[in-house]
């Protein structure tokens, strides 16, 4: 208290000093670091939390791509003659819709995640940023599970690995960075406009279409539009999936180069807008 | 001793209530909501809170906040509801920033301002103090090395390994609780956790603050219970309208409060009386032996005023009055009749009752006034109670802390030893 004052106060630089940001914070993320535990934690409920009270449980994570695999191979596979680059329709589909899932559903539940976290939000302080992270890397136990199932798919047809899977985790992560990116900037936004939550559906089945998951990307052969279809950085997380699997002949060099760089534009973009919009959640949410 | 923090010249601005727009035609209202959209995406553009909610008229609940904290000092913060203590906590605890000034800190912050925050009800007890530990910022080695320590407190280690939903509000505000007890941070900002839960709960909250006090910890601690607010605390600090308006002992800031609270000379026009007849005008209460109104020693001799106004003469009239607590409880209803009626004539009188001895536990009371006479009711303002504390009285020093909260009335009976019958060590070999 100012009465009880006696000694000078400034003994020491403070921890911390709190006051009003101005314009684009910096990203801090040796805070998401310092972070690390409760990131584990938050990611471990959601994994944990997701399938209780289902009487299939984590099979959920399996059933979907795997129905989905079932239809398109009988409509657009059997029914539409869709080409598949000389591989098996059904192994071409879920060799796309298993990466197709890790994106769809990382980006879906983040864009909800932070109204869901409200009571934290309003009520303690860590760096927000953790939230959406979580609910797109909880994603990947689900991945691991489909994956694990397009495995004994492979080995079944007889596929064995190149030395292309080694270039696996790269797409993977390629997957990864495109959900956060665009979950971050949308899970901001949804903060304050609600709208987001309608229109989050209507993305992700346009983004399916313009996603080479039902056909092969090789239909379209002119140059400039091959580049500009790259631009969905899904493109090359999907096309990278199957060069690494099936090993389908496909030029992907300038495909993964423009989907990385876009990717990459997506998640600091994302990240900054949302630690500018991060200091009022607590206020609007 | 050195500072623990400093909050300078801290305000807060929030945006409140939407612009309203007066719509004279159709197409004015349809233009509208065309172009909304445009308007609060521009707003979301430049990155601008409220964007979507439109709000324009703001509401500083903060204004020039200043004061610095030693480190191990327990500070107090009261004021009425909407006075600004829960936005102080929230920029404190780092949730919201300020809009203008500063808040240094010099210390790790742990904050409470809800017990059991983050608990997620599909997730055991025991997921659930790992979860709740992280979200506050412990450790999980820490939480390891706590967990017994955490499970016995909370009570509930039968049900460690039950979903949380299952749970009772009270086992979940244990539990809750618990775990937030063993966080150990430098400075320690509570709020109103107290008010919440049952009364062992909060006498088990007020023991371990009283605990983590006496540890030499940095704690801000808001409440409207200021009971336990003179008890935990040394300083306080008074907040009123965003605005510090008083600082200092702790004592002298809940008196001052409550003084401000509860004005005697003018009192809230009761509602229709002025209408009636008779009717009772204002009620008052003090201590014999001091000069103040509203406040009064635990145990002291009491002096209950009322003010009559009569528009007519009156005989035989009864005066009554009820004693609540401030849960609402009702403590006791008592009327002058038939020991004591008055005859009165038209004018305004003071009528005292006099207690010698007002035996209930330190807390906030209230009293309720009710004029009748031959059993026909002349005046019961029933919503207009006055709102009395009892404080602890330095006399009682040394009573056990749990006779102060627990209980309604403090009694102390006379002790005697009647029979003894010594046990001869030869006899019981």
């Amino acid at each position: 208290m100012k009465e009880s004052t006696t000694l000078p106060t400034h003994q020491s630089n403070p921890l911390l000093i709190l006051q009003a940001s101005q314009g684009w914070a910096a990203l801090q993320l040796g805070e998401i670091w310092r972070y690390r535990e409760l990131l584990g934690f938050l990611i471990w409920r959601d994994i944990k939390v997701r399938y209780k009270q289902t009487v299939l449980g984590v099979l959920w994570a399996i059933l979907q791509p795997v129905m989905t695999m079932v239809i398109f191979s009988a409509f657009f596979g059997e029914l539409a003659k869709v080409p598949s680059d000389g591989v098996p329709y059904y192994l071409f589909a879920y060799c796309g819709l298993v990466p197709w899932a890790l994106f769809s559903g990382g980006l879906s539940r983040s864009v909800g995640s932070l109204v869901s976290n409200s009571n934290l939000i309003k009520k303690i302080y860590f760096p927000r940023l953790l939230i959406p992270i979580s609910s797109v890397v909880g994603g990947v136990i689900d991945f691991a599970l489909a994956f694990f199932v397009l495995i004994v798919l492979l080995i079944l047809a007889g596929f064995f690995p190149t030395l292309n899977i080694l270039w696996l985790p790269y797409f993977i992560l390629l997957a990864i960075i495109t959900a956060l990116g665009v979950g971050l900037w949308l899970s901001a936004m949804n903060v304050q406009f609600r709208d987001v939550n309608y229109i989050i559906p209507f993305i992700v089945q346009s983004w399916l279409y313009i996603t080479p998951i039902a056909y092969p990307s090789s239909l379209i052969h002119n140059e400039v539009l091959r580049a500009l279809y790259s631009l969905n950085p899904m493109v090359g997380v999907v096309e990278g999936f199957r060069w690494a699997l099936l090993g389908t002949q496909i030029d992907l060099g300038l495909t993964v180069f423009i989907s990385s760089g876009v990717a990459l534009f997506l998640l600091i973009t994302g990240l900054f807008y949302f630690r500018r919009m991060e200091r009022t959640f607590a206020d609007v949410i | 001793m050195s500072t623990a923090l400093e909050v300078v010249n801290l305000s807060k601005e929030y945006r409140i209530g939407a612009k309203q727009n007066q719509f004279n035609t159709l197409r004015d209202s349809v233009m509208d909501v065309a172009t909304a959209p445009f308007r609060r995406l521009g707003s979301l553009m430049r990155g601008e809170a409220y964007g979507a909610a439109e709000l324009s008229e703001s509401l500083w609940a903060l204004r020039d906040v200043s004061f610095t904290v030693q480190q191990g000092d327990v500070v107090g913060i009261i004021g009425r509801n909407g006075a600004g203590k829960s936005t102080l906590l929230k920029i404190l605890s780092q949730i919201t920033e300020p809009t203008h000034g500063q808040v240094r800190l010099y210390g790790r912050v742990g904050s409470l301002l809800e017990v059991g925050t983050g608990f997620h009800p599909e997730l055991t007890g025991r997921e659930n103090i790992y979860l709740n530990g992280a979200i506050l910022g412990m450790s999980r080695v820490d939480i390891q090395r706590k967990f017994d320590e955490i499970v016995d407190f909370s009570g509930v280690e039968k049900f460690l390994d039950t979903p949380v939903k299952h749970y009772s509000s009270g086992m979940g505000l244990r539990l809750g609780f618990a775990v937030a007890a063993h966080m150990e941070p430098d400075i320690l900002i509570v709020d109103e956790v107290l008010a919440v839960g049952d009364a062992e709960f909060q006498k088990k909250c007020l023991g371990k603050m009283s605990d983590v006090a006496g540890e030499g910890r940095t704690v801000l601690f808001v409440s409207h219970n200021l009971q336990a607010v003179r008890m935990l605390c040394k300083y306080g600090i008074c907040l009123e309208g965003g605005t510090v308006v008083q600082q200092g002992d702790v004592s002298s800031v809940v008196n001052s409060y409550l003084k401000a609270a509860q004005r005697f000379d003018n009192p809230v026009p009761l509602q229709g009386t002025s209408k009636k007849e008779i009717f009772l005008d204002a009620l008052r209460l003090k201590s014999i032996n001091a000069p103040d109104w509203g406040v009064v020693e635990m145990g002291d001799p009491i002096l209950l005023e009322f003010k009559v106004v009569c528009r007519r003469p009156v005989t035989g009239l009864n005066l009554g009055f009820g004693l609540r607590s401030e849960s609402g409880e009702r403590l006791a209803v008592c009327y002058s009749a038939p020991r004591q009626t008055f005859d009165l004539s038209a004018g305004t009188h003071i009528i005292q009752a006099q207690f010698n001895q007002f035996n209930v536990t330190p807390g906030l009371y209230a009293v309720n006034g009710r004029l009748e006479a031959h059993g026909i009711e002349l005046d019961w303002p029933i919503g207009d109670s006055y709102q009395f504390e009892v404080i602890p009285s330095e006399v009682l020093l040394g009573t056990p802390q749990e006779c102060l909260i627990n209980g309604k009335f403090f009694i102390q009976p006379d002790w005697k030893q009647v029979v003894s019958q010594q046990v001869s060590n030869e006899a019981s070999l």
